[in-house]
This record gives structure tokens, C-alpha cells and sequence, in this order.
């Protein structure tokens, strides 16, 4: 798939990171936080510009979870899926938000499994972009989507 | 003068809406006309009552809690800024007996000082270990904290001294202190709270280690699903380096010493010292084959000390106070003390630092008070999604690594993970699976392909189709990963899951063992 991009923005992150050792994943990151993804053609102007080849960055970009190739949602939320939510019941709050989202626009949010968030006293945990919240029923899930502008 | 309120800045506080618990603070005390002076401090780690504020009195700091921005007038109408009664108060903070029943040292300050100042830190005993390690010859700092029989705090339980004997003892010109701090272990937040609470404290760490072995370089590897640490070991590096803790000459003692932070990208293989260095490297993080240690050829090759956060933060306490402190709490070979994560269905979860050799009972019910939902507790995992599933026959046994090792189980990173009898251990086993299948590296086959197998054994036996023979394949294919597996990711996935079939076979469809 080919996804415009701003050339110019990505060389100067590269710029700014390129002396750095390994500096990959901080160009990743870098690159992830100012564009909202890695637009898969910028993988050669990444490679050429660490004397990498493409399937090096490739492999990088595809090995972490964190980072992504297509543009995200307007909201991410991530459930946690890992044993300390499971025992407070968070597969439910996953089908609960399943259902609940099912009728969301295209694009308008995207639900993730995450494992741990490091709130394991504090379960089930959900991260809403960079927010955190703890102690998600059902009922406080409803709450933070209708906070954030979401009809069930 | 003005009054003192905290609100934690921790992440779990955050979570439940810490923030604007603290800007409704603000907000009443300015329609009240009271002077207060708000402090975002660290958590005590009684996570139950997060948001937990407490206000400094003459008698002490007094505790109100769990807080929320709506209880926030009537605490004012109640003049709990002077110590006033309220239905939330719970008295002084140091009283509580999950706190005062506990041995502090590593999270000495955590909960107590303003994360990131500087003064507070030193005002509360920090950077003696520092002080006292600058007077020191390299291998003396390496023989003391040998001494004080310091094991690996991220699971591996690995003597830090003579790790560090290792990369102090290699020729190089280059040498690096590396911190993993990607703590990704579900049931786990002591390395989180630690960094958020008190980051200093690692920092004065990992300069000591620099100072033992040689080092002028360090990284701490934060996982990107902690931002709040990452931003708030971000600026306690500026400000310390900016008061001559960092940098390139030390207190003005000509030692020099760099610490960068990067953001990890949700890997839990690296986790794993190696895929860990990989991914520092800039690479994949895929597990290398040792030898060579890391100690000998380890970050680009170099020597390289890499310790989880709980290990390089429990320096300090060592060097200013000595070995032979440290080495009086705990048993066995199992010295010191280890902050527990008690996490899952548990009534008062939060974080419990004592010495090795308490039980998982008293943790259980003395601290936790049983579990969340008030059903019987059935299974508790121990050390993380690699931890051993353990019946209550096995509560008595004193958390010790070695005690723990002849139960075929481990301390790991200290979490502890409570399900209530409502959880079926055949459907947690399958989920170890799982996760293993998508966490795991690639790089060996027992993990790559022995995962994915796992799991669809797995569906099989729930599904209840052939089940003796499916259990036996279950059993084979444990034990291809548990001696045939390059690292504990697909070497402890059978810890899980040969432990819940063992101990709670019914689950598994086996009603005659």
C-alpha cells in the first residue's frame, strides 16, 4: 500500500537521531509520533540513510507490537488481556467493548489487546491513547466513551 | 504557612483519576482562601485506596482515601486540611499496618518524597551510597555488594556482584551499565513504581555500577507502555546531571558517567537480557545465543552489566549503609528483601517489600486480606506469565528462591496473581500458550512452533476431544520446550501449564488423579 508522506519531515527526524547508536528504533519512534504511523515507503529513505537494507528495517518495523504501517484510529483503546485483569474479568470488558463498538464509524476507534500495563492491583486496565485507567466495569467503560464522544 | 497535600503521581493514581483529584484540591482551596501546597508524590503502594492524599499535621502525615474529585468538597467542609474526621480518613499513613509491618529499603522514599526533587532526595538519605562509592577502589564496590548477597531482582536471581566481578575483570575501552526496565511480566509494577516514586535512586544505582566496573555509559530500556516513566526518569536525568550527579565529571571528583533512556517498542521477549541488548542495538529483538555473557561481550559488543531496576536500586542502601545491613534481612541464600506485587483478585492489592522467608499466606491474607470477589482463593501465580501456578497446599512454603526452586517454582520478579474459584486453570494454561506464541522471539523452534502447537492441544483437551491422549502430547511437548528452548520464554511456558494440569487436573477433564 502506498500512503503519502512528508519527505522532508522524515529526514529531519533521521537527521536529528542518525549518530546516535542504534538509532533505529528512537527514528521509529520518532517518525511514529510525529506522522501517527511508518508509511511503508519510508523504509528505504530509513535504510539508506543507516546503510541498512530495506527487509533489515522492515524486520525491525514488523517485530514490535508498538509500531504500525497504516494511519491509526482516532482512538486507540487497549484492554489488557494479561492473567491479573483476566481474574478481575476483563475478558468481559473485552466482549462488553466488542459489542459496544461494534456500530462505530470506520477509522473511529480501534480496540487492541495489550499485555500488561503495569495497574495489576488496579484491575482491569485500559489505555486510551496515552490515558490511563484502572478499575474498568463495563459501566466505567461506557462512561469514558461517552467522554470521549462515542455513541454505543 | 501554608499546608501540605499530597496526591500521587503514580500511575495507578493517575488511573483512577489522581489528577483530577488534585485539581479540585487546587480549585476549593482557592474558593476557601487556604493556603495549600500540593505535592505530586510517589505511591505508597496500598493500591486499594489509590487515590490515597494525605495531609502533613504536627503528629504526622494523616491519609484519606480512596479519593475521588467528588468527595474533595465534603473533605474540606470536614477541614481534613487540619487533620478533621471524614469517612475516608484512615489516621496516620505510617500507622497502617500493610506499611508499618513492612521492610522499606529499596522503596525507602517511594510514596514519602516529591519524585523529582532533588533536595528531597538528599534530605531523605540520598546519594550516600554515591558519596561513600567515590572514596572507594572499583573492586572494593564489587566485593561489598557481593558481599551483601544482592541476587537479580528481575528473576534470574543471579549474584549481582559477581556479574559485575565479570565486567569489571574484561579489558575494554568501552564498557556500559544497561538497566531493564521492561517490566512486562503481568502481576508486576515494583520497577514502574520505583522509577515513577523515586528515580533517583536508580540513577544513583547504575552511577555506582558505572563507578564498580568501569563504565561511562548507561541506558535504561523502558517499556512504551510505561510513558509516565519515561518522562519522569527523563527529567531526573536533566536535573541531576545539571547538579553534577551525571555527567562528565562527577561531583567534581573527575569520574564521568551518561545515562540516556530509550523506549522500548511492546516486545516481552526483550525482556530477555539479549533480545534486550538486540533491540538497543537498534535490531530485532532476537535472543543470541550464550555464550558469550553480556558481562563479556555484551552491548555492541562490549562489556556490559545489565541488571533489572530493583537490583541497581537496591545498590545504594548497600553502599551507605554496608553489606553485612543488607545481608541480615532474609534467609538461606535468599538475602535482603524482595518489594511482592500482590495483583489479580485480591482485596487490598499493592505493593509488599519485606525480607525473603514470609509466606505466600500471610501475603495472601495478613496483607491482601483474601481475594476482591470473596470467593475462595483457588490458584496464585507466582513470578510472572512464566510463574508456576500454586494450590494452597503450597502457601506455607517460605518465598525463597531455593524453596521455591524444589516446588518447581520461582520468585521471579515478585508478582503474585490471585484467582478466585471461579477461574479454570485448563483455560490460563492454554493462555500461556498463547502468549508465548505471540511473544515468542522466533529464534528457536521449541518456542516458535511449540507455542502455536500448545495452544491448539490446548483447544483440544478443553474441547474435551481424546483427552488422555492430548494430555500426553502436552506433557511430551512441555518437555521438548522446557530442555530444548534458548530462554525462558519458551523454557518456562511449561511452568505454567505442567503446573496447572498437575495441580488442578479436574479442570483439565481428569476427575480420577
Amino acid at each position: 500500500m502506498s500512503l503519502e508522506y512528508n519527505h522532508q519531515q522524515v529526514a529531519s527526524i533521521i537527521a536529528a537521531q542518525q549518530s546516535r547508536p542504534g538509532a533505529l528504533l528512537p527514528i521509529l519512534h520518532d517518525i511514529q509520533d510525529a506522522l501517527g504511523f511508518i508509511p511503508p515507503d519510508s523504509v528505504s529513505q530509513i535504510a539508506s540513510a543507516l546503510n541498512l537494507s530495506r527487509a533489515e528495517v522492515h524486520g525491525v518495523i514488523t517485530f514490535y507490537h508498538h509500531f504500525r504501517t497504516t494511519p491509526p484510529a482516532k482512538h486507540t483503546i487497549q484492554i489488557c488481556c494479561a492473567e491479573a485483569c483476566q481474574s478481575m474479568g476483563a475478558e468481559q470488558l473485552v466482549k462488553h467493548a466488542e459489542q459496544r463498538l461494534a456500530g462505530s464509524k470506520q477509522g473511529e476507534c480501534a480496540l487492541q489487546p495489550v499485555y500488561c500495563l503495569g495497574l495489576c492491583a488496579t484491575s482491569p486496565a485500559v489505555m486510551i491513547g496515552e490515558e490511563l485507567h484502572a478499575r474498568v466495569t463495563p459501566e466505567k467503560f461506557d462512561r469514558l466513551l461517552k467522554r470521549m464522544g462515542i455513541k454505543p | 504557612m501554608s499546608i501540605m497535600i499530597y496526591v500521587p503521581r503514580d500511575s495507578a493514581a493517575l488511573a483512577l483519576d489522581a489528577d483530577a483529584v488534585a485539581q479540585a484540591i487546587r480549585a476549593e482551596a482557592a474558593r476557601r482562601n487556604i493556603d495549600v501546597k500540593l505535592v505530586r508524590n510517589g505511591s505508597r503502594g496500598m493500591l486499594w485506596l489509590e487515590p490515597l492524599v494525605e495531609v502533613q499535621t504536627a503528629k504526622g502525615r494523616l491519609a484519606y482515601g480512596p479519593v475521588s474529585p467528588e468527595d474533595v468538597v465534603a473533605l474540606f467542609d470536614a477541614n481534613f486540611q487540619n487533620g478533621g474526621k471524614h469517612a475516608l480518613g484512615l489516621g496516620l499513613t505510617e500507622e497502617l499496618t500493610y506499611l508499618k509491618r513492612q521492610e522499606r529499603l529499596t522503596f525507602a522514599r517511594v510514596g514519602i518524597t516529591d519524585p523529582l526533587s532533588l533536595d528531597d532526595y538528599l534530605a531523605h538519605d540520598g546519594y550516600q551510597g554515591l558519596r561513600n562509592a567515590l572514596t572507594m577502589q572499583a573492586a572494593d564496590i564489587v566485593q561489598l555488594v557481593t558481599e551483601s548477597g544482592l541476587r537479580g531482582r528481575g528473576g534470574a536471581a543471579f549474584p549481582t556482584g559477581i556479574k559485575w566481578k565479570t565486567v569489571l575483570n574484561a579489558a575494554a575501552a568501552q564498557k556500559y551499565i544497561v538497566c531493564n526496565a521492561d517490566e512486562g511480566d503481568s502481576g508486576t509494577f515494583a520497577d514502574r513504581m520505583l522509577m515513577e516514586g523515586d528515580p533517583y535512586v536508580l540513577i544513583e544505582g547504575m552511577t555506582i555500577a558505572a563507578l564498580a566496573v568501569g563504565a561511562t555509559q548507561g541506558y535504561i530500556y523502558v517499556r512504551s507502555e510505561y510513558p509516565h516513566s519515561i518522562s519522569v526518569l527523563n527529567e531526573a536525568i536533566a536535573v541531576a546531571r545539571a547538579a553534577g550527579y551525571l555527567g562528565s565529571n562527577i561531583l567534581n571528583l573527575g569520574k564521568s558517567f551518561e545515562l540516556e533512556v530509550r523506549k522500548a517498542a511492546g516486545a516481552y521477549v526483550c525482556g530477555e537480557e539479549t533480545a534486550l541488548l538486540e533491540s538497543l542495538e537498534g535490531k530485532r529483538g532476537i535472543v543470541r545465543a550464550k555464550p558469550p555473557l553480556p558481562a563479556i561481550a555484551g552491548l555492541f559488543g562490549k562489556p556490559t552489566v545489565i541488571n533489572n531496576v530493583i537490583s541497581l536500586a537496591s545498590v545504594p542502601i548497600i553502599l551507605a549503609k554496608g553489606a553485612a545491613f543488607y545481608k541480615d534481612y532474609g534467609m538461606g541464600r535468599s538475602r535482603g528483601t524482595l518489594p511482592f506485587q500482590l495483583a489479580g483478585n485480591i482485596k487490598q492489592g499493592g505493593l509488599i517489600e519485606m525480607a525473603f522467608g514470609i509466606t505466600l499466606r500471610e501475603l495472601l491474607y495478613d496483607f491482601g486480606g483474601g481475594s476482591a470477589s470473596g470467593r475462595p482463593i483457588k490458584a496464585v501465580q507466582v513470578g510472572g506469565p512464566l510463574g508456576t501456578y500454586l494450590p494452597e497446599s503450597q502457601w506455607d512454603t517460605p518465598l525463597d528462591y531455593e524453596a521455591y526452586t524444589a516446588l518447581w517454582a520461582v520468585l521471579g520478579h515478585g508478582g503474585i496473581v490471585v484467582h478466585d474459584d471461579s477461574a479454570d486453570l485448563a483455560r490460563l494454561a492454554r493462555y500461556a500458550m498463547k502468549f508465548c506464541a505471540i511473544e515468542s522471539c522466533g529464534k528457536c523452534t521449541p518456542c516458535r512452533i511449540g507455542a502455536t502447537r500448545g495452544v491448539e492441544v490446548m483447544d483440544k483437551i478443553i474441547a474435551g476431544q481424546d483427552t488422555p491422549a492430548q494430555i500426553e502430547l502436552l506433557r511430551d511437548l512441555c518437555d521438548t520446550m522446557l530442555n530444548g528452548s534458548m530462554c525462558a520464554m519458551g523454557g518456562m511456558t511449561p511452568y505454567p501449564v505442567l503446573s496447572a494440569l498437575n495441580h488442578f487436573p479436574k479442570d483439565f477433564g481428569l476427575v480420577n488423579k
